[in-house]
């Protein structure tokens, strides 16, 4: 499942998107520790399986949350919470 | 006070259901799906899979009670008592305050699986517009959910946005749908960012001689994009269908549906029940699942 954590508002569109399925064949978990900002958790979804999630108080926050590791110029390939993701499962729409 | 100040247009009717062709429940293995949303308390009783009761009503203080209150009247003149009820789920903005439910699921699966039994399995993009929030829902053929987006930073394109501007124009909420279409040319949106922006834009576009329907049509219209916009992003895939109380809006409907091209289905049930309707469907799969792993 595609899980899209966000929101749009006058200053444009802010969504981190999760593919949970990649989570649950992932025993790193890297993104937990990888986000200065901590804005990841696991949990369990509705299908009982263990998958990371935008943590709820954050999900209308990321824009200023997430700006510290996006600089405007010199920005990583990959982001730090992408990076330590080994299956690839982390996307930012901005 | 006048009367006009008196009376709240923004509330919608309250209602309960039985259905008549399943005369008893006895003997069936009876589940239920209670949706304790923001504004709005669902509870949804089936019978062997089957829709047999359901009752809609607004969302109190305190949501314990409001989902007593909702599953109570859905079960009145049915015979029925909680204890007779097999499994219950749990959804919505308060499904972790539901005392009775055997297990809690999210509001976005519960609509999906919903959505599944009202429209049909061809449904793949799903709107839900609940009342203080929105969500795109992709599915597959068995109602799971594949992909989802939700928008609840501001109550643009939501139900209680329709509530704010019901009572600014003094229309009842069920009317505001039909008065919108009474225009000869269909005005720019209003703001679709914020319905604080929003009400104050109206109220100068009525100081400026605007009449209700002309702005009712604005607003409409900016709750159409809006949501079109969430859909866009999430992808959008036929079947198409709208649940929760907008959809009950043909206001805002036919405008999606102009702005998408297409043609969304129509619903064989009410549309605000799908959450429920989808928690009681859960519950049965959940109770065959155990039924299973014990044998």
């Amino acid at each position: 499942m595609i899980a899209n954590y966000g929101y749009k508002d006058g200053s444009g569109e802010f969504y981190i998107s999760i593919d949970t399925d990649k989570c649950t064949t992932c025993s790193e978990k890297g993104c937990l520790e990888s986000c200065p900002g901590q804005i990841f958790e696991m949990m369990v979804d509705d299908w009982d399986d263990e998958v990371a999630a935008v943590k709820a108080s954050e999900r209308n926050k990321i824009k200023m949350t997430c700006a510290a590791c996006k600089p405007t110029t010199g920005r990583p390939e990959l982001l730090p919470c992408q990076a330590a993701c080994k299956p690839r499962g982390i996307t930012h729409s901005w | 006070m006048s009367e006009n100040q008196q009376k709240e247009y923004w509330r919608w009717k309250e209602y309960n259901w039985k259905n008549p062709e399943i005369p008893d429940w006895k003997g069936g293995l009876v589940t239920a799906g209670v949706d304790v949303g923001s504004t709005s308390s669902q509870a949804v009783i089936c019978v062997d899979g089957q829709l047999y009761a359901y009752a809609s009503m607004r969302t109190g203080s305190d949501s314990p009670s409001s989902a007593l209150n909702a599953i109570n009247w859905a079960m009145e003149g049915t015979g029925l008592t909680l204890q007779d009820i097999n499994f219950t789920v749990g959804t919505g903005y308060g499904r972790v305050n539901v005392p009775f439910a055997n297990k809690a699921v999210t509001e976005i699966a519960c609509h999906a699986r919903g959505a599944n039994f009202m429209y049909g399995p061809s449904v793949r993009t799903l709107l839900d517009m609940g009342g203080q929030d929105c969500k795109a829902i992709h599915c597959d053929d068995k109602g799971k959910v594949t992909s989802f987006l939700m928008n609840d930073k501001c109550a643009a394109g939501t139900g209680r946005g329709m509530e704010v501007f019901a009572n600014l124009l003094a229309v009842s909420i069920e009317d505001v749908g039909d008065m919108s279409f009474n225009v000869e040319t269909e005005p720019d949106p209003v703001s679709s960012t914020c319905v604080v922006f929003a009400k104050t834009e109206a109220t100068g576009l009525l100081r400026a001689g605007w009449s209700k329907e002309k702005v009712l049509a604005a607003y409409c219209s900016a709750m159409a994009s809006r949501v079109v916009s969430l859909l866009e992003r999430n992808g959008m895939e036929l079947d198409f269908a709208i649940t929760g109380g907008i959809a009950k809006n043909p206001g805002v409907v036919k405008r999606i549906e102009k702005l998408l091209g297409v043609q969304a289905l129509t619903p064989k049930y009410d549309t605000q029940i799908a959450g429920a309707l989808g928690g009681a469907l859960f519950a049965k799969a959940l109770v065959e699942k155990s039924a299973k792993v014990a044998k």
